[in-house]
């Protein structure tokens, strides 16, 4: 027997590496539905750590991978000369720095005639600098004039490579070709183009500005960066310092953007990880316990106990290894796509497999199989030889027997309650079934509501788009390019506004109306608020575009206001109380009615009368039309109208749902796809193993006459009381984390959560999610029930 | 007298090449007929008894039983033939160990969906019959061997079948065991019922029997009728 112990070491040599390969080879099915089962797993695992790893400190960590600008500065060409701006890179504190790079803004208009935002628009010769080394997501950089490469954020159905752009609506504005799609972590720009074109662009409107980006040794803090700020300021020519954005206040927004997502993907990774888990201990284990016999005949014949231990580890290692390794690539496949939409969730730079998951995830994969299979091996090893050849060849001392009699009393046929009774003859395999069942159905229900939820979120945004046709009446605030940038100069610019009374006469007078709000939005300052805050101010029945509410009700009434869940936590206030809201220049108290779900502007957002108001005047009118008119139609006539006055109107287009709810949804649905087939696979794997045990007794019945299809209906019987019972466990488990993970995300995004968007399940749906558990283990075991249906009898009872 | 067993050039081969395992072999058994099958390991006896129940296919001829041709029915159908006409007793007793007696003995008559009432009846006869009753709420397992193959009979006769199917019914068990076995198979015919015995036993076959065929590499080498048996 020496021979056995030197031929150890896994190379299986002697008469050890014989019996492991025989086993392996024997028992074909088993082995593959290890590997299979041990893939999926591991898979599945590679995929939820990837995603675990990237939800943490997405911004941070993309930041580093392109050395992200702790400031950029815009500088007026003007009064700093080239050389004085490079000259600031040597400034104390400055560890790197880069530009200057010429820069300009431009109001673009896609193909399809519509308006882009003001744009940043930066001179670059490539993505590479020593400060915001830009991610190139698809295309090239630009290279001659009338090439630009647009921040990857814009990217969309009518703006892929190749699309083109004019600067402005002016018929002789010049022609731009989208070459490239980059991403830059710090939001230096929104348009990168050569330097001579971005010099080129430049216009009385819109003048050439320098931008430089710089690195700092010290910017973990606001007064930090302030500080360095002002060394900059200091380096320069009075005045030529324009203005400059943080990265802290881009990463506050990219971590907002990133916070809802996280708690999501961390419960899915959390379900995989421990999924996986679960099925390859119990793959493993069920693969060695069910072979007692072979191990007692094998210490009959003299293996030491040390020998047998050795070579079932080994039967089950060889198989999960080959699992583990075709899963580590599967999962790296499956991660790349889901990396994907992560990475488009956070806006961060290319996200990949982290190296250690790739290591960590089948070491981990080696250590569960090697430990579910030592135990039963170990048990195995201590059996007395006539013990174990006794144990497998079992006539087993009748356990489950009461639940044999308790089913047999059902009024079904006897091969259902047969099958109904039989997972009780094997207490851990079935609760491992079970397990796995559960957390099939835990992730489909969690899913379900996910994608309810979002859905409602995406519904309960921007409710003025709910109107058929929105009128505006010009003016307003512009939009900040690139970010938040702060301002040094005069306030922002605002375009004329159109007569609102004229407006609202046209609108009257349109033939179609039937009924109509109107709107402004603007800053307020509000006591004991630092800073201004972006309120709203409707006049007329604005019920049509009033916002979820999370509680108390909408404006009905002068002095009220209506703020989001940011507002009431930042300022300590709660419904009833009142506020003291400055809106150019007029003063009122407002009582607060009503907590709305507004999650723009950090749920900072104010609502409020324009009657309180006086100076305030309506910009856009939102529009319902008569029934059987066309808003497109509707909105043309009233353009035609209102375009002489300053104004435009436009129909609405169908809500099309945030590219964010988009990405979670996807994500949603392929992770609990994967959760589903994983579960799918435990639950095959144990009733392969189940089917293959009781091959003997099936054998059995089939003599007795029982027909290919009751024997169907006997294994299928075997999982479905554990299906009911998985959904049973996995229905109310996966509604209860719905219940805790939504309003993690939500605080997350600094919101509370309307009930629209919580109460998402419906008893109907409740009830389909529990039938999950079912049709997850009836498709589990629907394979091997037609195997044991099509077995011939003679063999089976051959099987011992 | 009516033919319960016909067997037309029966051939079976298993694999595509080589001589048969079983056959060609015509043979036919009589309604009441105890028919013993003997002859050494690997001479067709199992093969025969397999293709008479229904479990396994004849690769060449036809086989009737209880006047219908088993090589044109489904797997369905033949699973419903079994039920209702073929009763099985086995070596090593093939009950259902997490079963209990009762249950054992009452799942083919459950199978072909007997009203509950009725099976109990049946199944609590039979145990009466074959002194069994003590053992109805037992699980198999603790059972000797002779009791346990007298559940296994009681099993096979619960539907009432045509044809009761032996396959060496005392090969696991002791003198004693065998010897009531014995007696019961006797007095199973006695009572009218066809048995086929497949057997290493010739003592059990003359016992048992009225008439014995001897195979020989698939091959009838000897059929006799030994009227002494009754």
């Amino acid at each position: 027997m020496n021979g056995f112990g030197a031929g150890f070491g896994f190379g299986m040599g002697g008469a050890l590496g014989r019996v492991v390969r025989s086993g392996v080879g024997r028992r074909r099915v088993q082995t593959v539905v290890i590997a299979i089962a041990t893939m999926m797993a591991v898979a599945s695992a590679v995929v939820a750590g990837s995603l675990i790893v990237a939800s943490n400190a997405p911004f941070d960590h993309a930041f580093a991978q392109q050395h992200g600008a702790h400031l950029t500065v815009q500088f007026d060409r003007a009064r700093a000369s080239t050389e004085q701006l490079a000259a600031t890179g040597e400034e104390a504190g400055v560890t790197a720095s880069a530009g200057p790079y010429p820069a300009t803004t431009i109001k673009p208009v896609d193909a399809g005639g519509g308006h882009l935002p003001t744009l940043t628009l930066v001179g670059r010769s490539g993505p590479q600098a020593d400060v915001d080394d830009l991610d190139l997501k698809s295309g090239r950089w630009a290279a001659k004039p009338g090439e630009i490469v647009l921040n990857s954020s814009f990217s969309g159905p009518n703006l892929g490579l190749g699309s083109t752009l004019r600067t402005s609506d002016a018929a002789d504005s010049p022609t731009l070709t989208i070459v490239g799609f980059a991403l830059s972590v710090s939001r230096t720009a929104d348009v990168w183009t050569t330097p001579a074109q971005a010099r080129a662009l430049a216009s009385k409107e819109a003048p050439l500005t320098n931008q430089m980006l710089y690195r700092f040794d010290s910017a973990a803090t606001e007064k930090e960066l302030t500080a360095n700020r002002e060394r900059l300021g200091a380096a320069v020519p009075s005045g030529a310092l324009l203005g400059s954005q943080s990265y802290l206040e881009t990463k506050r927004d990219a971590d907002e953007g990133a916070a809802p997502t996280i708690p999501f993907l961390i419960a899915f990774g959390v379900l995989g990880i421990v999924m996986s888990v679960i099925i390859v201990s119990s793959v493993t284990s069920g693969a060695v316990g069910s072979s007692l016999r072979r191990i007692g005949i094998l210490k009959a014949i003299g293996f030491t106990p040390r020998e047998v231990v050795r070579a079932y580890v080994a039967q089950a290692l060889i198989p999960a290894a080959v699992g583990i390794a075709l899963g580590v690539v599967l999962g790296n496949l499956l991660a790349v796509p889901l990396l994907d939409d992560t990475e488009q969730a956070y806006g961060a730079a290319t996200l990949g497999v982290t190296w250690w998951v790739d290591i960590v995830v089948p070491a981990a994969g080696l250590l569960v199989v090697g430990l579910a299979a030592l135990v039963p091996a170990l048990r195995a090893g201590r059996l007395s030889t006539v013990e174990a050849i006794a144990v497998g060849r079992a006539p087993r001392t009748g356990r489950g027997q009461w639940a044999h009699r308790a089913a047999g009393r059902l009024p079904l046929p006897r091969a259902v309650t047969y099958g109904l009774a039989s997972p009780f003859a094997h207490p851990v395999r079935t609760a491992a079934m079970l397990l796995a069942v559960a957390f099939g159905t835990v992730a489909a229900t969690f899913a379900v509501g996910l994608t309810a939820s979002l859905t409602a979120v995406g519904a309960a945004a921007d409710p003025e788009e709910r109107a058929a046709v929105t009128v505006f009446g010009g003016g307003g605030p512009g939009t900040g390019p690139g970010g938040p940038v702060r301002q040094e100069g005069a306030g922002r610019s605002e375009a004329p506004a159109a007569d609102p009374e004229r407006i609202r006469a046209a609108v009257e007078a349109q033939e179609g109306t039937a009924s109509y709000y109107a709107m402004t939005r603007n800053d307020a300052t509000v006591a004991g608020v630092t800073g201004s805050v972006p309120v709203a101010l409707y006049q007329g029945d604005s019920r049509a575009g009033s916002y979820e509410m999370i509680s108390g009700h909408w404006l009905d009434g002068a002095g009220q206001t209506v703020v989001g869940s940011g507002f009431l936590e930042r300022t300590g206030t709660e419904i009833g109380d009142t506020v003291r809201v400055t809106y150019e220049g007029d003063t009122r108290t407002l009582r607060i009615v009503g907590e709305a779900f507004d999650t723009s502007d950090g749920g900072m957002a104010i609502h409020g009368n324009t009657a309180d108001f006086p100076s305030a005047q309506p910009r856009m009118f939102l529009v319902e039309v008569k029934p059987g008119v066309s808003p497109a139609e509707y909105a043309a006539k009233l353009a035609d109208a209102v375009r002489p006055l300053g104004g435009d109107a436009m129909a609405n287009a169908p809500s099309e749902q945030d590219n964010f709810i988009i990405v979670l949804e996807s994500m949603a649905a392929l992770l609990t796809l994967m959760l589903v087939s994983v579960a799918g696979l435990g639950v095959l794997n144990s009733v392969v193993l189940d089917t293959r045990e009781r091959v003997h007794d099936l054998g059995v019945c089939k003599a007795l006459g029982m027909s290919p299809r009751q024997t169907v209906s006997l294994v299928l019987a075997s999982v479905a009381g554990i299906g009911v019972l998985g959904g049973l466990i996995g229905v109310p488990a996966g509604f209860a984390l719905h219940g805790f993970v939504l309003p993690v995300m939500g605080h997350a995004a600094g919101t509370e959560l309307p009930p629209s968007v919580l109460d998402v399940y419906v008893p109907w749906q409740l009830l389909l999610l529990g039938l999950a558990g079912v049709a997850i283990a009836m498709l589990g075991a629907l394979l091997p029930a037609g195997w044991a249906a099509r077995v011939r009898t003679a063999t089976a009872l051959r099987t011992e | 007298m009516t033919q319960v067993i016909q067997l037309e050039d029966v051939a079976k081969r298993y694999g595509s090449a080589g001589r048969p395992a079983l056959g060609p072999l015509t043979l036919s058994v009589e309604q009441g007929e105890a028919l013993a099958v003997t002859g050494p390991s690997g001479s067709g006896k199992s093969t025969l008894l397999n293709l008479v129940a229904g479990l396994d296919r004849a690769t060449e001829g036809t086989v009737s039983v209880a006047g219908r041709r088993l090589d044109d029915l489904t797997e369905h159908a033949l699973a419903r033939f079994r039920r209702e006409q073929i009763g099985m007793v086995f070596q090593f007793f093939n009950l259902l160990d997490d079963l209990t007696v009762t249950d054992n003995i009452q799942l083919p008559a459950q199978l072909t969906g007997t009203a509950r009432r009725e099976t109990a009846a049946r199944a609590g006869e039979l145990m009466e019959l074959l002194g069994i009753q003590k053992h109805a709420r037992a699980c198999p397992g603790r059972l000797s061997g002779g009791e346990r193959q007298r559940v296994a009979v009681a099993r096979a006769l619960v539907n009432r079948p045509a044809l009761l199917l032996a396959d060496e019914p005392t090969g696991a068990l002791d003198t004693a065991s065998g010897e009531d076995v014995r007696e019961l198979l006797v007095e199973l015919h006695r009572g009218g019922q066809t048995i086929v015995l497949v057997t290493h036993d010739l003592a059990l076959a003359e016992a048992c029997a009225s008439r014995t065929i001897h195979l020989v590499d698939g091959h009838l080498a000897l059929d006799t009728r030994a009227g002494a048996a009754r």
